[in-house]
């Protein structure tokens, strides 16, 4: 038994050894960690991401003159929805714990996004739903999915087109805010609207 | 009770760590051994200085990690390998078995290193290996006849060459790193200013699929671990997220969003032959494959909690496994079918509970305030999980019986995800 099982730990090193060169022949204890470690092998590919967001008034430069709302209420311009001053640059609905329902508060904020995009109907949306810390993290982005689905079903229901919005989860993982406080985690059960340029 | 490991060890360890620029420096800690430990003999190697590292101190390190051995002193002396040793006199100094061996330097400069365990009480010669290594193969050689002695004592295959994969994060900055089961030598595989969840090894150990949200959305990744290369394997409208590679090295289970909720789809890894496999009305997530790739079990809130349930990979009706407490997710097939490991919450604490798949009864494995995402080590003898918070890392262990328990901590970032990696082979 012993002998026999000779030959196949060295085959097996031999394996183990082939990913990196410069650590020759045979019976050699290859790295274990051919994989990941020796020369070229670690291609850390570096994914920088986080600063493509684009400033809104980009988008809204030269038509924040020409679409403005046709039933003269909330719907605004383009560039209403950066205006802190105007209720379409309020981005976020939140959610009572383990809940997916829309507060009657939100319904105006609802609406006011449903008309801006009706009437922009060029403009697409992206809706993140979030959860705070506590529980799975995959569970969370199913949870948070579910917050950015009941969000972009209120739009909908109110006649915006459905190709218009794609409603996607960051589960946990973008906390705003990370003390493990119930009024923190209050902060993080929410969803977010986006719109093109800014996702 | 708490070991710490040898200052050598250490030392050594700290010497890898500075050579190769370190980017979240780990450090062990066994805080919970076997009750019986087995009383072994590991002496230095004979003409063990003249390798620049020490061999024989990192197969004493990982042996006495395991939980599973007492180490015998035996002092300075070396036990050549090309002699049987005087076992009687061993055994009264209270070894039950030995491990002799001896380094050869040769001529291209790289060494010979022979190895022989002995049973001292039956009084014969439990198997012989023999490895060669260049100078900076220390850690490695010394893993493989860790792995060695550990699968002729226990029967069971060793651990101690296989790698974790986790998930740094240092405020904004994600990091998926890979390292050796000790901890040792981690290495970068993909730095993101973007969260990056669920690691899943490929089962021949050279890819790892996961979840990065650096295009504002969760997007399944494939990455190729020795070239470094990546590919987008399920991005859909929606969430994608969830990857678990099936046993046969080919496919995926993965979770997609895009036709409603949350729901179960296999997918190969090329991105090619997507097949929805869970239909229902509520979140179906976390697939895992059973170890023969026959079930998949899941967690899903039909029942309106989340609970574990279970389904043929080639489809049927789900069949729920976990009843006891209102929040049971996370489950992990044990890889030789027997047991489940996932994560309860008991009164207010995430903890890592282990399911006797036959008896259909659970133990709670761990204490800690927080526990997710745990892992089985391959020979399903240690579940890895972590157990840290935003201002110090920790990824934990325990055995399946509970006994022997570690930590590896980083005092410099928080450490998410672990994922125990496949015993390297083919």
């Amino acid at each position: 038994m012993k002998k026999v099982l000779l030959p196949a730990l060295l085959a097996s090193l031999l394996i183990a050894c082939s990913g990196t060169g410069d650590q020759a022949a045979d019976g050699t204890a290859g790295s274990a960690g051919s994989g990941a470690s020796g020369s070229d092998t670690t291609t850390a590919a570096v994914t920088d991401s986080s600063i493509t967001r684009n400033d809104m008034g980009a988008l809204g430069d030269g038509s924040s003159s020409g679409t403005s709302a046709t039933d003269g209420s909330a719907s605004g311009s383009i560039a209403s929805l950066t205006d802190p001053n105007h209720i379409l640059s309020q981005r976020t609905i939140y959610f009572d714990f383990d809940s997916f329902v829309i507060r009657p508060e939100f319904a105006e904020l609802i609406e006011a996004h449903a008309s801006f995009l009706k009437n922009h109907g060029q403009i697409k949306m992206m809706i993140q739903g979030n959860t705070d810390e506590r529980g799975s993290r995959e569970y969370n982005v199913a949870l948070g999915q579910k917050r950015a689905e009941a969000v972009k079903r209120s739009l909908v229901l109110l006649g915006v087109e459905e190709a218009q919005i794609e409603s996607v989860s960051l589960g946990e993982e973008k906390p705003r805010c990370t003390e493990s406080t119930e009024s923190c985690w209050a902060e993080n059960r929410r969803s977010d609207m986006l719109y093109t340029g800014e996702f | 009770m708490t070991m710490k490991l040898p200052l050598r060890a250490l030392l050594a360890c700290w010497v890898v760590l500075f050579a190769t620029v370190v980017h979240a420096q780990l450090s062990i800690e066994i805080t919970g051994a076997s009750a019986t430990r087995f009383p072994l003999a590991i002496p230095t190697l004979e003409n063990e200085n003249r390798l620049p590292d020490s061999v024989s101190d990192v197969i004493r390190a990982d042996l006495e990690r395991s939980g599973l051995f007492g180490l015998v002193d035996t002092g300075l002396q070396t036990y050549p390998e090309s002699q049987i040793p005087d076992l009687p006199a061993l055994r009264k100094r209270g070894a039950d078995a030995v491990l002799t061996g001896t380094v050869v330097a040769l001529t291209d400069g790289r060494f010979s290193i022979r190895v022989r365990l002995f049973d001292t009480i039956r009084r014969v010669e439990l198997g012989a290996l023999s490895l060669h290594m260049s100078a900076k193969q220390n850690r490695v050689t010394g893993h493989r006849i860790a792995d060695f002695v550990y699968e002729k004592l226990t029967g069971q295959p060793g651990y101690f060459s296989t790698r974790i994969a986790y998930v740094v994060v240092r405020g904004a900055r994600h990091e998926l790193q890979i390292a050796d089961a000790d901890g040792m030598n981690p290495q970068p595989a993909l730095i993101s200013r973007e969260p990056i969840i669920s690691p899943s090894w490929s089962p021949d150990g050279k890819r790892l699929a996961y979840v990065s949200f650096e295009k504002k959305k969760p997007i399944i990744y494939i990455h190729d671990l020795p070239t470094g290369q990546r590919q987008q394997v399920a991005a859909f409208l929606g969430s994608n997220s969830a990857p678990a590679w099936a046993p046969d090295g080919k496919r995926l289970a993965v979770v997609l969003t895009k036709d409603g909720p949350s729901q179960m789809y296999i997918i190969n890894a090329d991105g090619s032959g997507l097949k929805r496999i869970s239909f229902s009305e509520s979140i179906d997530t976390e697939p895992a494959w059973s170890h023969d790739g026959r079930w998949i079990y899941f967690t899903s809130d039909r029942g309106g909690s989340p609970q574990i349930y279970r389904v043929p990979s080639d489809g049927g009706d789900a069949e729920r496994i976990t009843f006891e407490g209102s929040y049971n997710v996370t489950p992990r097939a044990s890889p030789d079918g027997r047991n489940l490991a996932y994560v309860t919450r008991r009164e207010g604490r995430f903890q890592v509970a282990l399911l006797d798949l036959s008896s259909r009864r659970s133990v709670i494995l761990t204490s800690e305030p927080g526990v997710e995402s745990p892992s089985f080590s391959p020979n399903g003898r240690m579940i890895l999980y972590a157990s840290g918070s935003a201002s110090r890392g920790v990824l934990s262990a325990v055995s399946t019986d509970g006994r022997v328990r570690q930590r590896l901590t980083s005092q410099a970032a928080e450490i998410r995800e672990p994922a125990w990696g496949p015993i390297p082979r083919q």
